[in-house]
């Protein structure tokens, strides 16, 4: 059963068109995000599934209610907010209850209810406290709180770890996962760092412009990207993209068009079939999909397509090495072990992985 | 050796540079008490004369310190002293004057407070521009406004009331105090509002649970500037009231003006201490929220 | 994004289904109408006024403007507005100036500043009329610093500002600045607070003297303030009416009167209401020729630092 359906979903402010059509459905119990640059129309959407905002066209349905015009209170939906939006004035034990009290829950309910929640996330000791007397963290666990004590039928997070220093982040989003897999809610979570989207969601809606680029599980989102856009957003460094043409001499290969004096790079077999000859193409390859090709088995070389190419920076992070090297007119990133790096100003003999590549139309910018 | 002498030389340095200090230090708090001599001096020349007697006052000009302190003038003042024929000292316009003031802060600071949620929180289609609308009253000289006022007191039969000067306050004021509470609510993040929807709370429950508890710091900015504000006004007093109706700025213009009392100095020093107390006092107790609500007031 | 937080809370009003979603704008209405009145009505029918045949009472025969065109014939209302130039001027400038100096002192780490400050800004907590009486007996030849300073020895000293009718004017400009350079300080003050500390450390290390520090780098980057305190005192200068009364009344003779104070006199002591009324649709017009640049002027730069990100 699905707990969210949303159906060409529009919204205009103005002139300017926010939403172009969005479709969404979210199944009981998954955890979908939503991710995006910022304006992408990602936190609209949540607004308007939250009803805090109005819809100009489509349709919202949580389980089997239309509920477009049903007000925020009503939806049975709890939010968890960028900025936590804890109510200063109150304890936390008041911010937990006041949505409760709000609604007439009875008061034995009420507090069987913070009791269970204050266990679940262990803010017991938070409870008489005010919020200015809360550390990030802190705040973070009792903004969840404030969401669960009510049992929704769904969980929106907007960009709730976005306000958290690095370290906190990492240890939150273990949380909210692990939270996630207790409480079993289904989940709708927005947010501008797709590595929090790569390890939380069971499926993550990649947003561009007011339309979903991909709606898809993790896995696909990163190995097959519908498109360049989503090539390019999900995956840190970013994917290359280097312009090529196709050549039958000696075999399918790609011509790179930015680097003429480079030998064409022979084409794995997927892709071989699917492209006729002097087509234009992007060639899509994330930084890990290159290598020294000297280094590999004999296994592996099977797959590798060779380049020469110049180091022009080096940039150890510890765990891996960047290295960004010169083809032609652009600049490619390879991700090392650091133990395979290659020096400043050294000339390798690059393997490019051509099973795991990529190949984008130049014209619609989609997958081909 | 070497470390020695240049040791020196930095000792030499230093206090050539500390001596400069000292005197950039002293002509500082040498110009600041100049100034500040000049802001005190007029307050107790007021003060002490309040307390001195008239014929003292008379020979020793009233500029000079008291020999002696005596309560005299403060009781004429008070209770006693005639004003345009009517000897009740000025308690009378002091009366009157809180009964104006006080209604007038109440009310217009209440509507402020709301119309400033409203402005900020539950903005529609046209609301900056109805505010733009409300702003523009911020601006307003009350010479415009003396005709219509004077027509619609006659027509609500409150002309020459306290009450009137109260609706005209309130009317007045609204645009400090919408504009005041409104920049203080915008910067509340929305996202309390838009939890607190979720939670359920609807428009009521919203202001008195959220906005309320979080107001207090611009809701004394508010009484305070208001308060002040229509305490010491005097066109509006002096126009619409007369008598034994009219506010304490018109009634210490009355009282200095006519020619038997001119020379009253001690009876007029207690009069316009009477008159200027109430502001001090809520200037010295709460100088911190008068400041600031004076910078807001500033920066429209 | 900025779209998305503009409209965030902005729920449905009209066309609305719940009768909850019209609590905001009935709530909002009467102080909605009341100002309107206030702001817009008033002025059309002040203006109306102004241009009737009224004179003791208000009457409504269409004159033109001709109350207009006797108001600028009169020669008392053409001191008042020459008054309102030089005292605008000289009290602007003296306020800020002695404003800004007060700020600048304040503003070197001095001790027991809240003191200072306290003493610098009571003025503001009182009326003009007690500000205007208090000074007119220190200006009163025989009583006041004239008498003091005579008293002393000093036998043909002369300060009689306000009963003479060339330095009356003096008179009112000096109260105004002693009144109202409390509250340039304050608003200085805060910008000098306000200014980046790094800016000032990168002078310092720059080794620039405080001098020049503050003339080539603090007050030029709190230039907007000395518009905002030009501004607010404009509008004081247009409305004074409470102070001079206290302090001169106008006098002697008409030497000190003032736009307000004419429009007080033709309303009320004259019975001439359409020329009083046509004095104040001078003075709003007054108002609205330094104000309405200035809003465009905040409207722009404000545009413009949302452009700029």
């Amino acid at each position: 059963m699905s707990s969210l359906t949303v159906r060409n979903l529009r919204k205009n402010f103005g002139m300017v068109e926010v939403l172009k059509g969005v479709d969404l459905e979210a199944k009981t119990g998954e955890f979908i995000a939503l991710v995006g640059p910022s304006g992408c129309g990602k936190s609209t959407l949540l607004a308007m599934i939250a009803g805090l905002e109005s819809v100009s066209s489509g349709e919202i349905w949580i389980e089997d209610r239309l509920v477009n015009s049903v007000a925020p209170k009503d939806r049975d939906i709890a939010m968890v907010f960028q900025s936590y939006a804890l109510y200063p004035t109150m304890t936390v034990r008041q911010n937990m209850l006041f949505g409760m009290e709000s609604r007439g829950v009875p008061k034995a309910e009420q507090v069987e209810a913070i009791k269970r929640v204050a266990a679940l996330l262990q803010i017991e000791p938070l409870l008489e406290r005010k919020p200015g007397q809360l550390s990030g963290g802190q705040r973070q666990r009792v903004a969840m709180g404030r969401a669960l004590v009510r049992d929704p039928k769904l969980f929106l997070f907007d960009e709730p770890l976005s306000n958290l220093d690095a370290k906190l982040r990492v240890d939150m989003r273990t949380e909210i996962k692990k939270l996630h897999h207790r409480v079993g809610k289904t989940t709708i979570y927005v947010t501008h760092d797709q590595v929090e989207a790569m390890t939380l969601a069971s499926r993550i809606a990649v947003m561009h412009q007011g339309e979903v680029q991909q709606f898809a599980d993790p896995d696909t989102i990163y190995n097959r990207p519908a498109n360049m856009f989503v090539a390019g957003f999900m995956g840190s460094p970013a994917m290359n993209f280097i312009p090529a043409r196709f050549t039958e001499t000696g075999g399918p290969a790609l011509a790179l068009s930015g680097a003429p004096s480079a030998a064409p790079l022979g084409v794995a077999p997927a892709h071989a079939a699917s492209v006729a000859p002097g087509r234009q193409v992007v060639l899509g390859v994330r930084p890990e999909h290159l290598c020294r090709y000297a280094l590999q088995t004999e296994e592996r070389k099977a797959n590798l397509a060779r380049l020469t190419v110049p180091v022009e920076v080096v940039e150890p992070t510890g765990a891996e090495t960047m290295a960004v090297m010169r083809l032609g007119e652009q600049e490619i990133v390879g991700r090392f072990n650091p133990d395979e790096a290659p020096r400043m100003g050294e000339e390798i003999e690059l393997g490019v992985d051509m099973t795991r590549a990529c190949l984008f139309d130049p014209e619609t910018r989609r997958l081909i | 050796m070497a470390d020695i002498a240049l040791s020196r030389v930095e000792d030499h340095e230093a206090v050539r540079a500390s001596r400069r200090r000292g005197w950039t230090r002293a002509v500082i708090y040498g110009l600041l008490t100049v100034f500040a001599l000049i802001y005190v001096i007029p307050l107790l020349v007021v003060v002490f004369n309040a307390f001195r007697a008239q014929p003292e006052i008379a020979r020793n000009g009233l500029i000079a310190f008291p020999q002696s302190f005596q309560p005299d003038a403060w009781v004429a003042a008070w209770d006693n002293y005639c004003i345009g024929g009517t000897c009740q000292g000025m308690k009378r316009y002091f009366y009157n004057s809180l009964l104006m003031t006080i209604p007038a802060t109440i009310i217009s600071t209440l509507l402020g407070a709301m119309n400033g949620y409203i402005l900020s929180k539950w903005r529609f289609k046209g609301s900056d521009v109805l505010f733009t609308c409300m702003l523009l009253g911020v601006f307003m000289p009350g010479q415009i406004a003396l005709m219509p006022w004077a027509f619609i007191l006659g027509k609500v039969g409150l002309s020459n009331s306290v009450y009137g000067l109260v609706l005209i306050h309130v009317v007045q004021g609204i645009s400090f105090t919408t504009l005041f509470c409104r920049n203080y609510y915008v910067s509340i993040p929305d996202d309390l509002i838009k939890a607190a929807r979720i939670d359920g709370a609807g428009f009521w429950r919203i202001f008195f649970k959220i906005i309320l508890p979080l107001s207090p710091p611009i809701l004394i900015v508010t009484v305070i500037w208001q308060f002040t504000g229509i305490w010491n006004e005097y066109l509006f007093g002096v126009v619409f009231t007369s008598g034994t109706q009219q506010p304490i700025t018109a009634a210490l213009v009355a009282l200095t003006a006519s020619g038997t009392t001119a020379s009253a100095y001690d009876v007029m020093s207690a009069a316009v201490l009477i008159g200027a107390i109430p502001p001090l006092l809520v200037y010295f107790l709460g100088g911190k929220y008068f400041v600031r609500g004076l910078t807001q007031g500033a920066i429209k | 994004m900025s779209l998305e937080r503009a409209s965030a809370t902005r729920p449905r009003l009209f066309g609305g289904r719940r009768l909850g979603e019209l609590v905001p704008i009935i709530v909002l209405a009467p102080s909605l109408i009341a100002s309107f009145i206030y702001v817009f009505v008033f002025s059309i029918w002040t203006l109306y006024i102004a241009m009737s045949n009224s004179s003791l009472l208000p009457s409504y025969g269409f004159v033109g403007l001709s109350n207009f065109e006797s108001l600028w014939a009169n020669r008392r209302w053409n001191i008042a507005y020459t008054n309102l130039f030089f005292f605008s001027g000289f009290y602007i400038v003296g306020s800020m100036l002695v404003g800004l100096l007060l700020a600048i002192l304040i503003d070197q780490k001095v001790r027991g500043e809240s003191v200072w400050r306290t003493i610098f800004l009571y003025p503001l907590a009182v009326s003009f009329i007690v500000t205007g009486t208090v000074w007119s007996w220190l200006y009163n030849p025989v009583d006041g610093i004239q008498a003091l300073v005579r008293s002393f020895g000093w036998t043909d000293f002369s300060f009689a500002l306000a009963s003479d009718r060339n330095y009356a004017i003096w008179a009112i400009i000096i109260t105004g600045i002693w009144q109202s350079s409390g509250f340039a300080m304050a608003l200085f003050l805060a910008g000098l607070r306000s200014v980046d500390g790094d800016i000032i450390r990168a002078a310092q290390i720059d080794g620039a003297s405080t001098f020049r520090t503050y003339r080539k780098v603090i007050l030029p980057s709190i230039a907007p303030i000395f518009l905002a305190v030009a501004v607010v005192q404009i509008q004081f200068a247009i409305k004074t009416f409470d102070l001079v009364v206290a302090l001169t009344r106008g006098g002697p003779g008409v030497s000190t009167t003032f736009p307000a104070i004419y429009v007080y006199d033709l309303m009320f002591q004259r019975g001439q209401i359409g020329e009083g009324a046509a004095a104040a649709i001078m003075m709003l017009a007054a108002l609205a020729v330094v104000l309405v640049p200035y809003s465009l002027f905040l409207v722009w730069r404000r545009n413009k630092e949302v452009r700029n990100g």
